[in-house]
């Protein structure tokens, strides 16, 4: 069923197929959580993309890097109007992009110009998720995560061709993401993107809630609530109904965050990577360093501890541990609170 | 329609052609038999075959013609001096008989006098895109209508596409109309700017008033609507659907009058305060002729229950929130009072349905044809149970919820049905387990090889799957499908689904409304403009390698009436390339694509009956052409543009 393609080129863009597809199994194992899920969701063409990158960055490792420079430098436009040298630093790969657009016999023939081919080819790119990202100015962008593993799709100002190489490498996320304004929430969204009417989505939002609080009756059955924190690569999820107060909850936070909060010790100037009293990270993360805060069925982001804990569980519909800076008008609150609790 | 090309196309045809006498030549024979006095029966798609007409030997075509023609006598010979030229008060007494905007236009071509006999007769006039034709120039050119359905936004607007200020306000057309037309009985708007004060305006200018249909409009509030329940005397149909409007709170319902009860159609489903349940529970008992009702979701069971009492020959119902615990007795009493329903055939609403209360609805469902369970997250075990007592389905929408389980009951026991539409329940959560798959939709197709219209939002489709559905079910009319994850490809091959909708368009002959999504190449488009002749929408987003893609699509489709774009690698070669398509369309939209300014402005020196139109995102490049909207138009430029709205001229 496959349809006519450019001879030879089939068999090297299904082979590099291959080797994304085993590549990216890898990097699933390695990273065990939810990381490849989420580059699922934003829509890169999974394996083949990100085995694309993999491919790539074996090959090119420094290459790679003035590209990721070049990839976090801020560009108004479009993608799609990139000066010709960007593209011949990918044209190695011309093969590996051709497996994204392998039945395309036309294209090379059209063209009369074989030595812009590639460009032609990058050009004419399937724009995925982020280059999707890239049309649109910052403002736009609904809800922009701080972290990495989401930042990729927040790629802001980035061209098409950075797509493959972005959607691997955490480390150029951060940069590009720091370049962007983020603002509170988990996803990075398209606008008007699924096509759904907005009075449709206004009546999703409880609906999604109200499943969950259906199974709920039927048989105490699990209440899993994902919880993000800001800088951290991947999310956690809790069921809420392994805990029975606040207390238990928080504790159970503070243990799944510390590796990331050891992190934030170091560069927060404290004394580095000794050990981390369960004070201290309590402090972290009770203090005025982050604040724990969850979003309810109505879409508003609460401060977590104000509700009766039954009225908690059955509100929530997902947490995240923001930066105290963020949380304007709660941060002080919060420091109170800890310290009222303790 | 075939509006704006019935005034150019006329123009050529009278002056070439004079063919006034021939057309009074023709019906000669006839006028002794038409009777002036008594009424002609209304008939839908009433339709003439043109070219028999204009034979010497009229033939009345076999799809019906009229019943006073048939009784026509024997021809006898005409001379060309015939002193009984037939009456144009008869001729627009036939031509009266004609629904069918497509016929009408037809028919204004023939000749001088039926162009004149057939704007006389119209009386309901359809402006696919306001800013095509100014209001000023229906009126010259139908002095007669009744009634008006505009259309404004682009249809991206739904999803935020469109700038809010960006225009489509009908209050220009309600002072020509309340001038021209003050006996204006109905006005169906869709995505327009409508303002309190422009209800206002309609409810106290125009004493026939009848028919409100606002769909996904926004500027107005529950203010707006309490001027036409206070003002609209006669009215028999308020449809206020989707709208962004300000609730601010249900006092409008109270504004009918107490001995008003003409209302025949009453939808306030997406307003969100309270109305009060007394107030409407009083309109509903007083007006005998309600055939549709469709309630918010503050009305509850109780209150529902004594509406369906009152009025039990509904036809469509809409009910509000099924989430209500009930009693065992409360249950018993819903349960009758659907049942005191024989004629529903509509049944939406049903927000947050329990399965425990949706087995209240089972004995008003026999007659159902369209079932609208899009509002509550069903599982699957709950729409098996439901679905055996619809045995006449044949529409559906639900939500992905139903899993393809659900799906597969739907196969299992809709065996009519047409038409399905599945949403999603959590579209941005990319965790949902129980979403339908590729699976789900094969299964619908296997049981239901009446098929032909399928809105499915899905995570994963194969390109195996769907053309095993169009196999199943080749008379598509409609294909939308929108993959989630934008760019996605077959998730078994890891291919582009370029060979899915290959299949699609290769099967479903009768395809008129294309929408396509995951990950796709220029052959996607290549199928599509070799194979869909007859289509006339196409959605494309985030897809496409190159200019050539769309310029298959341009260069393709005959019958491309609507195109629109968004996010794909489309650039001014391919805009360019359908110069000579866009007077035939009624519009195009490209955005997040690779237009510039220049193109748009070759575009706009090449077709100075287009208005090409620029919408500017802050702090983009000043070439880029972010949002680009090209249409047809009689009216020239617009004069009521927002300043983020350029008209690109050739300058």
């Amino acid at each position: 069923m496959t349809p006519p393609l450019l001879g030879g080129v089939e068999e090297v863009a299904s082979s590099a197929s291959l080797l994304a597809s085993s590549t990216s199994v890898e990097s699933v194992c390695e990273n065990g959580s939810a990381e490849l899920k989420e580059r699922n969701y934003m829509g890169l063409s999974d394996s083949s993309s990100s085995g694309d990158s993999s491919a790539i960055s074996a090959v090119t490792g420094e290459s790679k890097t003035s590209l990721n420079l070049k990839a976090t430098e801020l560009r108004l436009g479009l993608p799609g109007s990139q000066s010709p040298e960007r593209n011949s630093d990918l044209c190695l790969f011309a093969s590996t992009q051709l497996d994204e657009k392998p039945l395309f016999p036309l294209h090379p023939v059209n063209d009369n110009h074989g030595s812009s081919m590639p460009k032609n080819l990058l050009l004419g790119n399937k724009r995925g998720f982020s280059d999707a990202m890239d049309g649109f100015s910052e403002v736009k962008y609904q809800n922009l995560s701080s972290q990495p593993a989401k930042a990729k799709e927040v790629v802001g100002q980035k061209p098409a061709q950075e797509r493959p190489l972005v959607s691997n490498d955490p480390r150029a996320n951060n940069r590009s993401s720091a370049n962007n304004s983020s603002a509170p929430a988990t996803k990075a969204q398209v606008v008007g993107w699924p096509p759904i009417r907005s009075f449709r989505k206004n009546s999703l939002a409880t609906l999604s809630k109200n499943t969950e609080e259906v199974d709920g009756k039927a048989g105490a059955s699990a209440l899993y609530v994902k919880i993000s924190m800001d800088g951290a690569p991947y999310l956690r999820k809790v069921d809420l109904r392994n805990y029975s107060a606040y207390k238990e909850l928080s504790l159970a936070l503070e243990k799944m965050f510390s590796c990331f909060t050891i992190g934030q010790c170091g560069s927060h100037g404290t004394s580095g990577r000794e050990m981390l009293t369960e004070s201290k990270l309590k402090d972290l993360l009770h203090g005025s360093e982050y604040v724990l805060t969850y979003e309810d069925k109505d879409g508003d982001w609460m401060l977590v501890g104000d509700v009766p804990w039954e009225m908690f569980i059955e509100t929530c519909k997902r947490m995240r541990i923001m930066k105290g800076s963020d949380a304007i008008g709660l941060a002080p609150r919060a420091v109170e609170k800890s310290r009222n609790k303790d | 329609h075939l509006f704006i090309h019935s005034i150019s196309i006329f123009q050529a045809v009278l002056i070439i052609l004079h063919l006034s006498p021939f057309g009074s030549l023709l019906f000669s024979p006839f006028s002794s038999h038409l009777s002036s006095s008594s009424p002609i029966p209304h008939r839908e798609r009433e339709s003439f075959d043109s070219e028999s007409l204009l034979s010497p030997f009229p033939q009345i075509s076999s799809s019906g013609g009229i019943s006073a023609m048939d009784r026509s006598p024997k021809r006898r010979s005409i001379s060309p001096d015939d002193a009984t030229r037939f009456p144009d008060e008869v001729l627009e007494r036939v031509l009266a008989l004609l629904d069918s905007p497509k016929d009408r236009s037809a028919v204004s071509l023939v000749c001088r006098d039926w162009y004149s006999a057939e704007s006389w007769s119209r009386r309901h006039v359809f402006i696919g895109n306001c800013y095509s034709v100014s209001p000023e120039i229906v009126a010259r050119r139908f002095p007669r209508i009744r009634s008006v359905t505009l259309k404004g936004k682009p249809r991206f607007s739904d999803f935020n596409l469109v700038p809010d200020n960006w225009g489509a306000d009908v209050h220009s057309w309600l002072l020509v109309f309340a001038s021209e037309y003050p006996f204006l009985e109905e006005l169906r708007l869709k995505r327009m700017r409508v303002t309190d004060e422009s209800l206002e305006f309609l409810a106290l200018n125009f004493p026939n008033f009848r028919a409100l249909s606002l769909l996904s409009c926004d500027g107005f509030s529950t203010g707006g609507l309490a001027s036409v329940a206070t003002h609209c005397k006669n009215l028999t149909e308020l449809d206020i659907q989707e709208n962004g409007i300000d609730d601010f709170g249900g006092e409008w319902l109270s504004c009918f009058p107490d001995n008003f009860n003409t209302l025949e159609v009453l939808n306030f489903s997406h307003l969100n305060t309270d109305v009060n349940p007394d107030v409407l529970e009083r309109l509903v008992s007083r007006c005998r002729s309600l055939k549709v009702l469709k309630v918010n979701r503050s009305i509850s069971l109780d209150c529902l229950q004594r509406l369906l009492v009152s009025a039990p020959q509904l036809t469509e119902l809409g009910a509000g929130s099924f989430s209500q615990e009930l009693t065992p007795r409360q249950h018993a009493d819903l349960e009758h009072a659907f049942g005191l329903c024989k004629n529903l055939s509509v049944l939406t609403g049903l927000w947050e349905a329990t399965a425990m209360n949706l087995s209240a609805v089972y004995p008003a469902c026999s007659r159902l044809s369209f079932l609208n369970l899009s509002y509550t997250a069903l599982q699957s075990q709950e729409l098996a149970s439901l679905l055996p007592h619809c045995p006449c389905l044949r529409r559906l929408w639900v939500l992905d919820s139903v899993g393809d389980k659900g799906l597969e009951a739907v196969g299992a026991n809709c065996p009519s049905l047409e038409e399905i539409r599945v949403f999603p329940a959590d579209p941005f959560d990319e965790d949902m387990i129980n979403a339908v798959t590729e699976s789900g939709i094969v299964a619908v197709s296997q049981g239901c090889p009446k098929l032909h219209y399928i809105l499915y939002f899905c995570r994963q489709m194969t390109n195996a799957a769907v053309a095993t559905v169009v196999r199943n079910c080749p008379d598509f009319t409609h294909f939308r499908l929108c993959i989630m994850n934008p760019g996605q490809p077959d998730h078994t091959t890891n291919q582009p689904m370029d060979e899915a909708f290959g299949s699609v368009v290769k099967t479903c002959k009768k395809l008129q409304r294309l929408s396509v999504s995951g990950l796709l190449t220029d052959l996607t488009f290549k199928y599509i403009g070799k194979y869909a002749k007859n289509m006339e929408t196409l959605s494309v987003a985030f897809a496409g390698s190159s200019d050539l893609g769309m310029q298959y699509v341009m260069e393709g489709c005959s019958k491309l009436r609507k195109l629109e774009i968004r996010d794909c690698p489309f650039g001014n070669a391919a805009l360019l390339s359908g110069l000579e398509k866009y007077e035939s369309m009624r519009s195009l939209w490209m955005s997040a694509c690779n237009v510039t300014m220049n193109g748009c402005r070759v575009l706009a020196r090449e077709m100075p009956r287009l208005n090409v139109e620029v919408m500017k995102e802050e702090g983009s490049d000043d070439c880029k052409a972010d949002k680009v909207y090209v249409y047809r138009t009689v009216a020239g430029p617009r004069r009521d543009a927002p300043p983020s709205v350029l008209t690109v001229s050739s300058l």
